[in-house]
């Protein structure tokens, strides 16, 4: 079974697509355990028959001590010398669905495309519709859909750069599936992990989902053009979020009337 | 549901340990968990059957080692237990602090044949 579709077969594993390329193709399917649900019909077949094992063999204990997430940090790190080669700065986009997240982008590159290389990889469950979003910015993007996985991982991200073609000194924006747990633990390589809020989520969600907030290094936060018709308060956000992470860096902004992004571009800039 | 990505990685590394070592299945297997580690028990224990089954480790025994946390003050160097990622110094009410131990995610031994 898949790790990040949780499908029995490798038919609704990750698809990495470029807008306008089509699914069906079996070359773009993307499934990290073939290898290993090939070999298993061997060793059960091994065993069937318990008893002369039971005899023949002695327990051994082995002292592993791995870590169990070893295998995505090593692509990870992988991942990270190549932007550190090419000076990319790579963000890593995380929040729940519906923050802002693709907006934030949108606005971002429109603004800031003349002036800096972008490339973009959206991850989502399903469809083109975000990539397809950035395709018309005219910005390299490379959309994964995980299926049925919550989390993009550094294997996919290894993929999908192969794709992408990048230059040199630009900025990478991985655009994560919206969901504020699991992609937590799974790093991809970014140079740094953007944590989005919007005004319209409850002030106490850092300390709701801690995870997300301690591992990011930046917290935006979204939709404050809608703060005169929303009950919450600010300063409480943050306070739980420094509570979670005191390092974390803020911007207040909103994707939808541009305010407060000209400090979030400046800090783009300063990174390049 | 990310822990079944964890019992996939747990799966990779027993396949992997086991082949090196020249064995034929796991019997037992010993995590350890920190109970800052992100994983829910429960979860990790309803995927597993599935996650491993026709691998080495199916019909292994599972034995789960929780770690308790510890954190420490950054500020005024007091240790202290925690219960959650976010908890602050009990002395100085510092927000600062170092992890000593509990985000651990480890396959700590395996008993093969």
């Amino acid at each position: 079974m898949c790790g990040t579709c949780g499908c029995g077969s490798d038919t609704n594993g990750p698809v990495i697509l470029k807008p306008g390329e089509h699914k069906h193709s079996h070359d773009e399917h993307y499934h990290h355990h073939d290898e290993h649900t090939h070999s298993h019909e061997e060793h059960h077949h091994h065993h069937n028959d318990g008893h002369t094992h039971e005899h023949s063999h002695k327990h051994k204990v082995l002292e592993i001590e791995q870590d169990i997430l070893q295998n995505n940090q090593v692509l990870a790190a992988r991942n990270k010398g190549y932007f550190e080669a090419k000076n990319i700065f790579a963000l890593n986009m995380v929040s729940s669905p519906g923050s802002g997240k693709t907006s934030i982008l949108e606005r971002t590159l429109a603004n800031l495309k003349d002036t800096i290389p972008f490339y973009v990889i959206e991850g989502d469950q399903q469809t083109l519709n975000d990539a397809n979003r950035i395709d018309a910015l005219n910005i390299p993007v490379i959309q994964i859909n995980t299926g049925k996985g919550c989390h993009l991982e550094s294997d996919m991200v290894y993929e999908a750069v192969k794709k992408l073609e990048m230059k040199n000194d630009a900025i990478l924006m991985i655009e994560n599936v919206g969901n504020l747990v699991c992609p937590s633990m799974f790093d991809l390589g970014e140079s740094k992990r953007v944590v989005i809020i919007s005004t319209t989520e409850g002030e106490d969600k850092p300390i709701k989902y801690p995870d997300m907030f301690l591992t990011s290094d930046i917290c935006i936060i979204n939709k404050i053009d809608l703060l005169p018709y929303v009950n919450i308060d600010v300063e409480k956000l943050k306070n739980y979020a420094l509570q979670v992470n005191p390092n974390l860096q803020f911007f207040e902004i909103s994707a939808t009337t541009g305010e407060g992004m000209d400090e979030w571009y400046k800090w783009l800039k300063s990174n390049i | 549901m990310h822990e079944l990505s964890i019992a996939l990685g747990i799966v990779k590394i027993a396949e992997d340990e086991t082949a090196k070592a020249k064995a034929k299945k796991v019997t037992k297997i010993e995590l350890e968990i920190g109970v800052l580690a992100g994983v829910e028990i429960d979860s990790l224990n309803f995927v597993w059957e599935s996650a491993v089954k026709s691998t080495v480790l199916e019909n292994a025994e599972k034995q789960i080692n929780i770690i308790e946390a510890k954190g420490k003050c950054i500020d005024c160097e007091t240790e202290f237990s925690m219960k959650n990622i976010y908890d602050i110094c009990p002395k100085c009410n510092s927000n600062f602090k170092g992890i000593l131990k509990g985000k651990e995610l480890r396959v700590k031994a395996i008993e093969v044949i």
